[in-house]
């Protein structure tokens, strides 16, 4: 089946009732979403569809048919980085690492559909992605920031951040 | 002239009775007083009375989520129109700080605010009107030393004539009977003061019976199910959708722990009032749970039987294997199930962190599909700072139609009730917010998602 993920469209050949976590990092190898439980409860595979924040752990690809997928790949190159990207390297927010591609997408969708989201937004919405490492503040930090990258983004076309 | 007379006579009339339904209506106010010291309340009965209000759910609709605990300003919408919770804090200016106990009984017992005004039976006196001077002395006792809060809630938002509070009387007229409790001679003392709890305080009627066109509920089909913010509040009575048949143990266990093995965890609304319920002493949780069980009567040899079975075969594990060739959707229900539902509810994980075996739901039994859809869309948030049990929601991942797949799956392989016809409708109504829902992590004393944070001090 096809699947779009980061705006170009890949054929699959994957069991339909396969987790959109497997056929990222073993078919596409997009491997920034990761597998933490595959229950629905630490958000490490949390990627974007049509701007939402999904676990990809428990979305078998047959509901995906047409639908846009997002994932950190997505948000930029090591070379241009995203303002999301952007600002968890400014900010150094990571310890282990194991978790940000996950805070990453739910923090860009929340940010994507309310720019100005409030701090305490930020954390609520947040909360079903675990940190083990205790990263939250720096994480927070992060999101912060990118609040405002984000903002400045969108106001110089010219960045190598392509247009939501 | 004969006609004039008439007229004289029949505007007599009209003012004798509007003079008379005035004298009928008319409350007298209850002198202010000044809000009294903390003192002069005994430390035991403020501790008693802070149990009575937990079984009273007080805090749920006069708390604001992520507001200050009594402080009201919830908004709570009626099919006639939206009525926003008082403040029951001591604050004397916007509170209940000036009212003496002799306003709060009042209140209790007939729905009568301080300066004389009929109250909106959103405010469930046709059950606190049950309540014994004792408890209500305690519950006045605690609620006079919480902290005094500033807040004025917004303006109900109700039409004419509703907006007339003297119109109350016609309806408590119609439907409302004051009196404290009175206990039934044939039945022993457990059965009472459970029926004291259900029935007064614990006001479960007001979410588990019908209501009338005119939002009253309906004596004749007391606790035979309702709604619930959202939720439908399944019936107690013979008609509990339950597939396994609950008896007074089980009720007990599952008001008790907020979970039972056979039944699974509380959710919506319920999942606060058994979080609220852990405050009271084992005696009386086994009173509710005696006369809940009395209401729910002697299941039928058949019904008995079948859920003696159905026991059985949950010992022997999930049911999986045929659902490849289920055609109620082509397949695409069972392979949702399968791909997204599986690893939760068949991994063998027992209750409550493991998700419930569906043969078992009263959800997936239920008449209608509100509570299903209600926990695909939503699931159940993690409680704040401690365990529970949690269910991711599937609202950003299953369209509409999806979930319909999927609900379709649910019913036909795990149930013997016919399908559901409205699921589509109903889910567009509760996703664009036409019908409200409230969602509750199953702890309930947060009130999550939204009202993380309500300070309960
Ligand atoms: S791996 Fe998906 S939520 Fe944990
Ligand atoms: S940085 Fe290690 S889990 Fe979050």
């Amino acid at each position: 089946m096809k699947l779009n993920v980061n705006g170009s469209t890949h054929e699959v050949d994957a069991d339909p009732a396969t987790p959109l976590l497997y056929v990222l990092r073993n078919d596409l190898e997009l491997n920034a979403a990761k597998f933490g439980c595959g229950l629905g409860q630490c958000g490490a595979c949390t990627v974007m569809v049509d701007g939402k924040a999904i676990f990809s752990c428990l979305t078998p690809i047959l509901l995906l048919e047409g639908r846009e997928i997002k994932t950190v790949e997505g948000l930029g190159t090591i070379d241009s980085p995203g303002p999301m990207q952007q600002a968890f390297i400014e900010e150094q927010a990571a310890q282990c690492g194991y978790c940000i591609p996950g805070m990453m997408m739910r923090a860009q969708a929340l940010l994507q559909s309310k720019p100005d989201a409030s701090d305490a937004e930020i954390q609520v919405t947040l909360e079903p992605n675990l940190c083990r490492c205790g990263t939250h503040l720096r994480i927070l930090k992060a999101v912060k920031r990118a609040r405002e990258l984000m903002k400045t983004a969108a106001m110089t076309p010219a960045s190598g951040e392509r247009k939501v | 002239m004969k006609f004039g007379r008439f007229l004289t006579g029949l505007g007599a009339l009209i003012v004798v009775g509007v003079a008379g339904v005035f004298v009928y209506a008319w409350r007298p106010e209850i002198a202010p007083i000044k809000p009294p010291e903390r003192a002069s309340f005994d430390q035991a009965l403020i501790e008693h009375g802070a149990k009575l209000a937990a079984v009273g759910n007080c805090t749920a609709c006069h708390t604001n989520p992520g507001g200050k605990s009594f402080a009201g300003g919830l908004t709570i919408p009626t099919p006639f129109g939206t009525i926003y919770s008082s403040n029951i804090t001591p604050d004397a200016e916007t509170g209940i700080g000036t009212w003496s106990e002799a306003a709060f009984q009042r209140a209790m017992r007939d729905g009568v605010g301080r300066k004389g005004e009929h109250l909106y039976p959103a405010f469930p006196y046709d059950h606190f009107t049950n309540v014994s001077d004792d408890d209500n002395r305690a519950l006045y006792a605690f609620l006079m030393t919480r902290q005094p809060v500033k807040a004025t809630p917004p303006p109900n938002e109700l039409p004419f004539p509703l907006n007339v509070r003297l119109v109350l009387a016609g309806w408590k007229m119609l439907f409302f009977r004051d009196g404290a409790y009175q206990a039934d001679a044939g039945q022993n003392e457990e059965w009472n003061r459970g029926a004291y709890l259900v029935n007064g305080l614990g006001h479960c009627g007001a979410c588990h019976t019908p209501r009338n066109s005119l939002g009253a509920e309906k004596v004749s089909l007391h606790l035979a199910g309702g709604e619930a913010e959202g939720w439908s509040a399944f019936a107690l009575n013979g008609s509990s959708p339950a597939p396994v048949v609950w008896d007074k143990d089980s009720l007990y266990t599952y008001l008790r722990q907020g979970w039972h093995p056979d039944h699974g965890v509380a959710n919506g609304p319920m999942g606060e009032v058994t979080g609220n319920l852990g405050l009271l002493p084992d005696s009386d949780i086994r009173a509710m749970s005696t006369y809940i069980a009395s209401i729910m009567g002697e299941p039928s040899a058949e019904r008995r039987a079948k859920s003696d079975k159905l026991l059985e075969e949950i010992k022997s594990g999930p049911i999986t294997s045929a659902i490849s060739n289920d055609p109620s959707s082509g397949g695409k229900g069972a392979a949702i199930y399968k791909a997204a539902c599986a690893a939760c509810h068949e991994n063998g994980r027992p209750q409550p962190f493991g998700g419930l075996d569906l043969r078992l739901s009263s959800t997936v039994h239920a008449p209608d599909a509100q509570n299903a859809i209600n926990m695909v869309l939503y699931g159940l948030p993690a409680a704040n700072g401690r365990t529970s049990a949690i269910m991711p929601g599937f609202a950003d991942v299953l369209t509409n139609d999806q979930l319909n797949d999927l609900l379709g799956h649910l019913r036909q392989h795990f149930t013997d009730q016919p399908a559901w016809t409205d699921v589509v409708q109903r889910a567009a109504d509760t996703r664009n917010g036409k019908y409200h829902v409230s969602v509750r992590p199953s702890d309930g004393i947060e009130r999550g998602p939204s009202n993380i944070g309500a300070e309960d001090q």
